[in-house]
């Protein structure tokens, strides 16, 4: 435990007076900081015509400023942190040679990799939590409206959520550090893996259905296809973490959304039902609609740091 | 088995795939020794001192330090054993106060006692006027010096050098020997030692093994060495001599 105290400690004082992470705090910041800004002034706009709007700060979060919304921002680029952070953990260790002398010290080997670890989470964690505090605080001063209770846990779910996709981006980063020995290597390769699921898989969700379940844009598509194209879509892309975390947090930071599928896929009293009654979700019924999605999340999450846990714990050290 | 015989190995074996590193080695060292453990590169010396820290698991044999089997007891091992590998690297973006802060935090040394420590250490290695210089200003020299002090920090019972002199200059590597033979003599660290400075390694080691392909062709004090292979004679012979005498009977 001690020595994971100490290795912790080490790892937690490098990220903070790294450059690398002074550049990603400020970039994403400041661009977190524009997108809710936009968002307040156009909510500020509009505060009279919504007057019936409940939740109006968290549309802090979600209203999309100028090209995205806070929410989505860190859906597409909240990986970044995690990779960059953890990309060179183990190789640059092993390349300048103190890795064989870490290891070598009375200290469990996994003090090492669970220090380094729990260090990119805890800077991950203080990144978003300021970054959130900030814009609310901002949020507050500019719109005047003050969170409700609910507001603060729906946030306070949020920053979980969020913090488990970038850890699982953190731990992808590590397990290839561990597996490649070039530095360069190993970034290219979490980079790569990194766009693959988030961009890619998306696009070949679509050319999946089609394939499977062809829709004619001449002809009317029969009912059975289009749900079943729709269904092919919406199951091959859950293989995307960015896809499985957007829809968790669309839904919590937004009450008004009731469902993660698409409206092809409801019932016609369901359609009815959510375009008759415009009331918003208690927070209970937010949860447990995206629960299998948050606890995919945090699965996957724990399976690649597992992966890199026993990886590292089986390697031999020799340099 | 000699009741001071502190590191032991029955029969240790090591294969990658199917060549073999280590090969059926048995090899024994008395507490208070300086153990010259020679060889060309890629013999097998290192993949040895890997496996008697457990960083390396063997093939079949074993290995014991003080009664310890280091896969099992890893960190009573590690407690014990102070290892100075070959190319030691550092963070470079530190002092070598932080360098050795960290070593010390990481032994479990309290802060005060550490600082104490740290401060006696610099001063013993000769490198008190650059405790406050980041390493990567540091020369071979002063890197060598300050990966010895790393290592002693905790109080080893054992070293395990891995060609300390390796890219050092003549006074420097000269300085390097004299101070394991004082730490051999004031501190009783026994030290098994690998290196290619045969004139250097003579000059302190009690004992010598010879190893070529994974296997020990040779063990024993020098000279019983130059006796089985020169015979009784007036001469005395270098241990350079020796080695290449086992050298090229391989």
């Amino acid at each position: 435990m001690q020595g994971l105290f100490v290795v912790f400690r080490k790892e937690l004082c490098d990220h903070f007076s790294s450059y690398r992470f002074v550049i990603l705090f400020g970039l994403i910041a400041m661009v977190s900081f524009i997108t809710s800004y936009m968002a307040g002034v156009h909510m500020k706009e509009n505060l009279e015509a919504l007057s019936k709007t409940r939740f109006s700060f968290l549309m802090l979060f979600s209203t999309p400023g100028a090209l995205f919304s806070m929410v989505q921002f860190v859906s597409f680029f909240g990986p970044l942190i995690g990779l960059v952070l953890g990309f060179d953990s183990i190789n640059r260790e092993r390349a300048q040679g103190t890795l064989i002398k870490l290891v070598s010290q009375p200290i469990y080997r996994d003090a090492v990799i669970n220090g380094k670890f729990l260090a990119g989470v805890a800077t991950i964690s203080i990144l978003l939590v300021s970054i959130v505090l900030v814009i609310s605080g901002f949020g507050l001063a500019l719109v005047g409206v003050v969170p409700g209770i609910e507001e603060i846990w729906r946030l306070f779910i949020y920053l979980i959520i969020s913090i488990f996709y970038i850890s699982l981006w953190l731990g992808v980063s590590i397990l290839f550090s561990i597996l490649f020995k070039s530095i360069a290597t190993s970034s290219l390769a979490s980079v790569a893996l990194w766009i693959f699921l988030s961009f890619f898989v998306t696009l070949g969700a679509e050319v999946a259905a089609n394939a499977i379940a062809p829709m004619d844009r001449k002809k009317e598509t029969k009912p059975e296809i289009l749900i079943k194209n729709t269904r092919i879509k919406e199951r091959v892309s859950l293989s995307s973490p960015m896809v499985l975390y957007s829809k968790a947090t669309e839904i919590i930071i937004n009450p008004m959304r009731k469902t993660t599928g698409s409206i092809v896929m409801m019932m016609p009293m369901e359609q009815i039902l959510s375009s008759r009654f415009q009331n918003p979700l208690p927070l209970g019924q937010s949860v447990i609609i995206v629960f299998p999605h948050m606890t995919a999340l945090i699965a996957i999450t724990l399976i690649c740091f597992a992966i890199s846990y026993l990886v590292f714990i089986k390697q031999e050290i020799r340099t | 088995m000699d009741a001071d015989t502190i590191i032991q190995t029955v029969n240790l074996t090591k294969r990658y795939g199917k060549q073999v590193a280590v090969d059926d080695l048995n090899l024994s060292v008395k507490e208070g020794e300086i153990f010259g453990f020679l060889g060309p590169n890629g013999a097998g010396k290192t993949t040895t001192l890997l496996m008697l820290l457990g960083l390396s698991q063997p093939s079949e044999g074993s290995a014991s330090l003080y009664g310890l089997d280091p896969l099992r007891k890893a960190t009573e091992v590690k407690r014990l054993v102070g290892y100075l590998p070959e190319n030691v690297g550092f963070y470079e973006d530190l002092d070598a106060i932080q360098s050795l802060e960290y070593v010390a935090n990481l032994n479990g040394i309290n802060k005060e006692e550490a600082l104490g420590k740290i401060d006696k250490l610099l001063e013993l290695v000769g490198l008190k006027n650059d405790a406050r210089k980041k390493i990567n200003a540091f020369s071979r020299g002063m890197r060598q010096r300050l990966g010895i002090a790393e290592v002693i920090i905790k109080d080893p019972k054992i070293l395990f050098l891995d060609e300390p002199t390796l890219g050092l200059d003549p006074e420097g590597a000269i300085w390097f020997m004299d101070f394991i033979a004082s730490l051999n003599r004031d501190r009783k660290i026994t030290v098994l030692l690998s290196s290619h400075n045969l004139s250097q390694v003579q000059k302190i080691s009690h004992r010598v093994g010879i190893m070529i392909n994974g296997k020990m062709v040779a063990d024993g004090s020098m000279e019983s060495l130059a006796r089985e292979k020169f015979g009784v004679g007036d001469k005395e012979y270098s241990l350079e001599e020796i080695y290449m005498e086992y050298f090229q009977e391989v």
